[in-house]
């Protein structure tokens, strides 16, 4: 399922918290929603999840109008998470399998399935007190894909997980979408974001400032640097090419010499690597997290 | 629907599953029925222990004014000093020893009871009640009044009220047992709505708490949640309620049944004023009939009726304002602004009874039967009193639009506030919730 969010605009009394966004998220893919706190993210996701309703703007779903019967096909795991801790672990989740439309039998057969996988199957009649933090986001992951969406929200789903767990998760949202499922990844885990997401939107204060392919963003950031290791026999050549040249840092390793080049032309990589044994040479793209820390403070900074 | 129906039932079970409320079902009818066990107990128990007083009587004036019955035996002694039967006393041969002294100008007026425990207060009462109609009756003979005169004086005044409606017929009414009835009735629902309010309160507040908030309402409507739990815990309220009424029932006529207390069959409904109802052999056929004109004066259905009516119509606005409070708690100090203007009314319409049950129809009970955030408890004041069928009927309906119109008001609260994290909230800006999409 495709999700098409257009021109959604959302007002609080006080602020404007979604200022005509529109995006549009490809079936089976991941995508990342990034921005910084209060970006108006969650009021996004929150209305997807059809809690809160725009004040202009609609959102599509497959190009039908998002409506009450959508609920059932979006599975949600909010930032802010929590479940009864007086409820037993398997009770509550098949209450809460039912509330989205799961029948008992069906639900207590998938349930098995799941805390199987996650290898947590003695905890059924636990309560959910009596769980660590980890052992309850477990819980909580299974619920929220436990009637098989079509549409996976995750807000920040990785905080609280050792990183062991946490690459099971991250396996399992990649199984996800292998198997079909479209996801919304909201999160500020830009490595995550760099591993998992095909695509990316980054808003802040309510507008879009950026969206497109990672690898497409990338590549538009890109500032052509490059980075050379080497180790280099006649150190007073490096010294003339960097009197010559203002956009070569160097750092010294033991006996390998580690070169940061800002965009060089060609003749410069040239002379580089004749200065003596070559290690490695690669491409410097700007990461992500780069990205996102220049592009919100060059628009803060503008308004 | 589907999913209210599993909110409710969750709802339900986690609160009926409850340890306390457990207890509190089977503490409440156990402390209800000792409230009458008791007395019928102390008075079964002092019966079995007769008392004997031994009557030293100089005066010669009551030798046979004291009559005998189950709790005391009146024995005259003669020709004995009072110091050596007040020494039998202190041996036990006797409970109590009655010293009247002989009489030094024709009339006794004092006398000494002498006992090594505390005198039952019902055989003070009744010697000096023998004693002193005793000595006004010899004294109007004395005076010169024939004796047929004064027996025909004594009288028993027996004061029946009488109330009558526009039909112009007539029914006798016992304004003691209506007091009694009513406060219960008002403390009771009182009780009622803060303790199941407070549920709902506490119900909305802990989902907040959790933060397993938003996961049920990416599920469900914001307003099925909140209805559910509403509903899920009036049914709990009303489980409570009935559980109480059938366990004091059993627990009242199994003792009844195991002490031997045989019941007139047309009072068997009639709880009140058992306290009088001693054993059947006692009981004269005066108090039978008594009892059973004050069950008859009772209107049983309309109380039942009216206190079920007026509970889930009270309850249900003010479960929708407490949801609305609870959905803006973020920790529990916070919570006392918002609790207080809505537990006000309350504790004033419990206050107020006090003066309402005093005069019933007067215009303070009126209009608090009429305001829809008093009229629950003020209305149960003065129901045992027989209020106006349409006055019930107004106040219900005006009760049913403000829960309605409340519910909307709250269900707009609610559903912002649930999600309202560590903000300061004001009256003003929670205002300007009403006004989001």
């Amino acid at each position: 399922m495709n999700i098409s969010v257009q021109n959604v605009t959302k007002r609080y009394a006080d602020h404007l918290a979604l200022d005509s966004i529109c995006l549009e998220v490809p079936e089976q893919s991941i995508y990342g929603l990034l921005g910084p706190n209060g970006a108006g993210k969650t009021t996004l996701i929150r209305i997807l999840n059809q809690i809160t309703a725009p004040d202009n703007g609609e959102v599509l779903i497959n190009g039908e109008k998002l409506a009450q019967k959508h609920i059932a096909t979006i599975g949600y795991l909010p930032e802010e998470r929590g479940l009864y801790k007086k409820m037993k672990v398997g009770e509550q989740a098949i209450y809460l399998a039912q509330l989205k439309g799961i029948s008992k039998p069906e639900a207590i057969k998938r349930l098995k399935f799941w805390f199987e996988k996650f290898e947590i199957g003695n905890w059924w009649d636990k309560k959910i007190e009596e769980l660590s933090k980890g052992m309850q986001q477990k819980i909580q992951f299974i619920t929220t894909i436990i009637h098989e969406p079509k549409i996976l929200i995750f807000d920040e789903p990785f905080s609280g997980f050792d990183p062991i767990n946490a690459n099971l998760l991250k396996e399992s949202i990649l199984e996800l979408r292998q198997n079909g499922a479209t996801i919304l990844l909201s999160t500020h885990n830009m490595a995550s974001v760099e591993e998992m997401c095909d695509s990316i939107t980054l808003i802040n204060n309510g507008k879009r400032i950026l969206e497109g392919r990672v690898n497409d963003i990338k590549r538009q950031f890109d500032t052509h640097n490059k980075e050379v290791r080497i180790r280099i026999s006649d150190k007073s050549k490096l010294q003339a090419l960097t009197d010559t040249y203002n956009n070569i840092k160097v750092c010294n390793e033991g006996d390998e010499t580690l070169l940061t080049l800002e965009n060089p032309d060609s003749e410069l990589i040239h002379s580089i690597i004749d200065l003596g044994e070559l290690v490695s040479f690669r491409e410097l793209l700007p990461s992500i997290n780069d990205i996102f820390i220049q592009e919100v403070q060059s628009k803060n900074r503008a308004s | 629907m589907n999913k209210i129906g599993l909110i409710i039932k969750r709802e339900y079970l986690t609160r009926v599953r409850k340890r306390s409320f457990i207890i509190m079902t089977f503490l409440g009818p156990i402390l209800l029925a000792a409230l009458y066990i008791v007395p019928i107990l102390l008075a079964l128990n002092s019966s079995e222990e007769r008392r004997t007083i031994a009557v030293v009587d100089g005066s010669h004036w009551f030798e046979d004014r004291f009559t005998n019955n189950a709790e005391q035996t009146f024995i005259i002694v003669e020709g004995q000093p009072i110091d050596s039967v007040k020494e039998m006393v202190n041996q036990g041969a006797f409970d109590m020893a009655l010293y009247i002294p002989p009489t030094q100008l024709n009339v006794p007026s004092n006398a000494i009871l002498y006992s090594k425990r505390q005198v039952p207060l019902n055989i003070d009462t009744y010697i000096r009640e023998v004693m002193k109609k005793e000595i006004e009756e010899q004294k109007l003979i004395a005076s010169g009044v024939d004796p047929d005169i004064v027996n025909a004086v004594k009288t028993d005044i027996n004061l029946s009220v009488m109330r009558m409606d526009d039909e112009g017929n007539e029914k006798e009414t016992f304004t003691e047992v209506q007091f009694i009835l009513g406060i219960i009735l008002a403390t009771l629902i009182y009780f009622f709505i803060i303790n199941f309010g407070g549920q709902v309160m506490n119900g909305v507040a802990e989902e907040k708490t959790n933060r397993i908030i938003e996961v049920i309402i990416s599920s469900v409507k914001p307003f099925q949640l909140m209805m559910g739990k509403i509903i899920g815990v009036s049914l709990v309220a009303l489980t409570q309620f009935v559980m109480w009424i059938l366990l004091t029932g059993a627990i009242y006529f199994g003792f009844s049944a195991a002490v031997g207390i045989t019941h007139p069959e047309s009072i068997s409904s009639g709880t009140v004023m058992t306290q009088s109802i001693d054993t059947t052999d006692i009981m004269s056929n005066e108090t039978i009939q008594q009892v059973v004109s004050i069950a008859n004066s009772i209107d049983f259905g309309t109380i039942i009726l009216c206190f079920i009516v007026f509970f889930i119509c009270g309850y249900l606005l003010y479960g929708t304002l407490f949801a609305a409070i609870g959905s803006l708690v973020d920790n529990n100090t916070d919570s006392q602004q918002f609790t207080l203007p809505v537990t006000v009314p309350l504790i004033v319409a419990l206050i107020a009874s006090f003066y309402i049950i005093n005069n019933p129809d007067g215009q303070l009970g009126l209009w608090l039967s009429m305001i829809p955030f008093t009229s629950p408890i003020t209305m149960m004041v003065r129901i045992p009193f027989g209020v106006p069928i349409w006055q019930i009927a107004l106040s219900v309906v005006l009760l049913v639009a403000t829960f309605v119109f409340m519910t909307w008001f709250a269900a707009k609260i609610y559903r912002t506030g649930i999600l309202m994290y560590g903000k300061k909230l004001s009256y003003k800006e929670i205002f300007k919730w009403l006004k989001y999409k």
